[in-house]
């Protein structure tokens, strides 16, 4: 998959009550979720989201409660992908269960600025900052996920399983 | 070759051989658990997938904790939900109203998780139940539809960080202390994607409450699972709960990835400073903040050892002026027991305000909330930016011990100072 979009970035260790205050809880709407998106950060975060935004995260992200709310709430918003140095392990299945896009890239994500334009092509593992001219290249999603993601998530991934495909 | 204790549980859930970490395992569930705010989302998504049934009746729990009594229309909205769906599947153990408790204090208390367990749930502190010698960790909710529709789910097996605590416990240094100590010294990322195995002669000391207080914050360190051995304490336990276990052995030279020891003779009582939990000071260093708040509950202390430490120093004493003492149990039989031991007639005496057996303000949710400008010590285990109410709160995590003390005071207190 590709994708192309600005860079937005936030720090180490946002946790899920950042993401989605758990005052927001009360529903399970991704629509109504994503107008709520990064708020427990910054009360309106959801203003700097664009249509092309792609989240640029420090260490942990994603760390905290359960909640699948989190991705929900970033899908929401419209962002479809999130670069971060690494995740927390229980956003991290989450994520790819709801279809959101999450890739770790370690210690270099330090190097994209707020506002460069990346170009993301998950088949190459590669990420192009274009502003800056150079390429990273990312940590390899395993095997078993992305099963999941080329089912396109986990429940259509039990959908087949559960119609014997 | 020797296992780890995660390890050797997966293995007894799996056909595959299990060789090391990083290998991806389909695993059987032993039980799967949602909540009130978890469960609806793991309802559409187990409809969603196609499914009709849950596999086991007995094995999928359902219990509504976190805004009950039902906060607002929205969240009755969500209990109704759950509700329904429970009666439909014919599962046996949903828990609502008068029988409902923190979910992590109650599965334990009702014998429903035990040693060699695996125990999933759509809450992040499942890892609670490590403190019995189950391999439990927190899922989403579409992780927790697939295990309920099929009994199963995959884990990558964790590498394992073995942490040994020496020596002997002061006065008022608790099971909290050391983990908020091992989280302040590994940091919140410190055990990402790993499990923490616990080990030594203060480990074995711990009653299995205490032990549960520190398998509850391994999720504080990122980590995926933590995990105790089953002993002779652990089996007295699930036995007096009606179960049948038996012991899981924990051996030092399995294949542990880091090993971390800690010599309890030297702690004394911390706090973990807003708003991360790894801000971790001796509550000397913090001592004199004035609070205004105090909240005494949760799955990480609500249990009745707490209260009987919170007791322990408010007998015959007032809550300062200006502080609102808060105290929930964290079940229905932690509360009874608490009347009987007259520690609810020393709480009301004290002035707190005894609350149900819920998460209420833990989270945010209700019962407690601050205002701008607030500040809360609490027996809880986060202290995120905003957890538990505005975003310019703030809140100090600690003992009941710490937490009654600073109740007294008005202040961060050393429960020695008072
Ligand atoms: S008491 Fe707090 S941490 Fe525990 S389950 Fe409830 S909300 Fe979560």
């Amino acid at each position: 998959m590709f994708y192309k979009g600005k860079a937005l970035k936030v720090g180490d260790h946002i946790d899920t009550d950042a993401i989605i205050p758990a005052r927001f809880l009360v529903t399970t709407d991704m629509e109504e979720l994503g107008k709520h998106c990064l708020s427990g950060l910054e009360e309106n975060f959801r203003q700097k989201i664009q249509p092309d935004t792609i989240l640029v995260a420090g260490k942990n992200f994603g760390c905290g409660s359960s909640r699948e709310h989190a991705p929900l709430a970033i899908l929401g918003a419209g962002i479809k992908v999130v670069v971060a140095h690494s995740f927390a392990r229980i956003f991290y299945r989450n994520g790819f269960n709801m279809g959101l896009l999450l890739l770790e890239l370690g210690d270099r994500v330090g190097e994209i600025a707020e506002g460069d334009l990346l170009e993301i092509d998950t088949t190459q593992n590669m990420l192009k900052n274009v502003t800056q001219n150079v390429e990273f290249e990312l940590n390899p999603i395993s095997e078993f996920i992305q099963k999941i993601l080329q089912a396109g998530g986990l429940i259509p991934f039990a959908k087949q399983r559960l119609q014997g495909a | 070759m020797a296992k780890t204790l995660s390890e050797k549980i997966l293995q007894i859930h799996t056909s595959e051989e299990i060789t090391g970490p990083g290998q991806i395992v389909q695993v059987k569930v032993d039980k799967v658990l949602a909540n009130d705010i978890t469960a609806p989302l793991s309802i559409e998504s187990f409809f969603k997938m196609g499914a009709k049934r849950v596999f086991d009746v007995e094995k999928v729990i359902l219990v509504c904790d976190h805004f009950t009594p039902n906060k607002d229309i929205k969240s009755a909205e969500q209990v109704k939900k759950v509700r329904e769906f429970a009666q439909e599947q014919g599962i046996v153990h949903y828990y609502e109203g008068g029988d409902v408790g923190v979910e992590h204090a109650l599965l334990p208390e009702l014998g429903l998780v035990g040693p060699w367990d695996v125990v999933i749930g759509a809450d992040s502190h499942t890892c609670t139940y490590g403190g019995l010698g189950a391999f439990a960790t927190g899922l989403g909710s579409t992780d927790i539809a697939y295990a309920m529709a099929f009994g199963e789910t995959w884990f990558k097996v964790p590498g394992s960080i073995l942490v040994e605590i020496k020596g002997r416990l002061n006065k008022f240094v608790t099971a909290k202390d050391i983990i908020l100590t091992v989280i302040g010294h590994i940091g919140v990322d410190g055990a990402l994607y790993k499990a923490l195995e616990f080990t030594g002669e203060v480990i074995s000391d711990l009653d299995v409450e205490g032990r549960m207080t520190i398998a509850n914050m391994a999720i504080e360190a990122g980590a995926k699972a933590g995990l105790f051995p089953a002993d002779a304490k652990t089996l007295a336990y699930t036995s007096a709960c009606g179960r049948q276990d038996r012991e899981l052995v924990l051996e030092k030279d399995a294949n542990y990835e880091r090993e971390i020891t800690f010599d309890a003779t030297k702690l004394e009582p911390v706090v973990s400073c807003p708003h991360l939990p790894e801000n971790v000071c001796p509550v000397d260093e913090v001592k004199g903040i004035k609070i205004d708040q105090v909240v005494i509950g949760s799955c990480t202390n609500g249990r009745i050892s707490d209260l009987r430490q919170a007791a322990e120093l408010l007998k015959g004493n007032k809550v300062a002026k200006g502080v609102r003492l808060i105290i929930l149990p964290a079940t229905p039989n932690i509360y009874k027991q608490a009347l009987k031991e007259g520690l609810l007639e020393i709480f009301m005496e004290a002035g707190a305000v005894i609350g149900p057996p819920t998460c209420g303000p833990c989270l945010g949710g209700h019962m407690g909330i601050l205002a701008a400008g607030e500040k809360c010590v609490a027996t809880t285990n986060r202290n995120f930016k905003g957890r538990m109410g505005s975003l310019d709160s703030e809140v100090y995590l600690s003992s009941a011990y710490v937490a009654a003390a600073s109740a007294l005071t008005g202040y961060i207190t050393n429960p020695k100072d008072v």
